[in-house]
């Protein structure tokens, strides 16, 4: 099994095609359950603990609005997991956590810096771009194997 | 990643034949010890993490391609999402799934085509942006027109 990381991180087709396909997806959904199940924070995930700015840091300079530096510290720690990633390139729409043009770009180079096999795709509009999607993740996560375990 | 965790899981369904309700009573017989609320799109179940993907993969055996399973951060009605308590209007997540629920249909024929061995190898065509000079020329041939 390979952890994936998808990017949009909330994105309902590519976790669940990457799970489907017998891998681990790297989503956002685990980091903010985490924050939600936390006790003491009023407003999970809204609030962030004395320890997210940290994590933040070690990804964007404390100049950069803290926004980015508090999804950071959700998707950073993803990143670092991360074996293989399928990103959908300029997806239509982003909320919430996925909501910030900044962290996306930052998130996109930092994926890109790290040496991992990626594949690149745009959301599809048609019939025929949909299918040929899930037969390009299903081929990119065919070639990853079954990772170290 | 605990075994021990409490996780939740969106089951989204996109099928003609298979009711949430369907999925609930199987999720009753298996006396799997989890949370389960039956929405609009589905179900949301909750529960420890081992429970929870065990169900989960029991329920995608049911309709294997035309149910989608997704973990979620939020448990289900949790105040800070529920719309009880916001005074209405629509969920945070639910523009993601607006988007990409109108592709399920085409994701399901591509998992059967999978199923049946077709398909393998078969790109996206991917429109690229028009290059600068072809550009230029297009608007010199469009300008050339109206002199």
């Amino acid at each position: 099994m390979v952890k994936v990381f998808i990017y949009p991180s909330n994105s309902l087709i590519l976790s669940d095609l990457i799970d489907r396909f017998g891998h681990e997806p790297l989503a956002v959904m685990r980091e903010v359950g985490k924050k939600i199940r936390t006790a003491g924070l009023d407003s999970p995930p809204i609030n962030i603990t004395p320890e997210d700015p940290k994590i933040g840091l070690k990804y964007a300079a404390v100049e950069v609005p803290s926004g980015v530096r508090g999804r950071m510290a959700l998707l950073g720690p993803l990143l670092e997991e991360a074996e293989a990633a399928v990103i959908v390139m300029e997806p239509d729409i982003g909320f919430g956590c996925m909501g910030c043009a900044r962290t996306n770009e930052l998130v996109n180079f930092l994926v890109r810096t790290k040496d991992i096999p990626i594949l690149e795709l745009d959301y599809p509009r048609t019939e025929e771009n949909a299918k040929a999607f899930v037969h390009m993740i299903h081929d990119f996560l065919d070639g990853l194997g079954k990772g170290d375990e | 990643m605990n075994d021990d965790d409490i996780i939740s899981k969106m089951i989204v369904l996109h099928s003609t034949f298979t009711l949430p309700s369907d999925l609930v009573i199987r999720i009753y017989e298996s006396k799997a010890d989890i949370t389960v609320k039956e929405t609009c799109f589905g179900l949301i179940i909750e529960g420890k993490r081992s429970v929870v993907d065990e169900v989960a993969r029991e329920m995608r055996a049911i309709d294997p391609n035309r149910i989608f399973i997704k973990e979620r951060g939020v448990p289900p009605g949790d105040p800070h999402r529920c719309r009880v308590g916001r005074g209405g209007g629509p969920k945070p997540g639910f523009h993601q799934h607006e988007i990409e629920f109108p592709f399920l249909p085409y994701i399901t024929s591509a998992l059967e085509e999978i199923e049946r061995g077709e398909g393998k190898g078969t790109k996206m065509t991917r429109s690229l942006p028009i290059h600068i000079e072809k550009f230029k020329d297009i608007i010199e041939k469009e300008v050339a027109q109206f002199k």
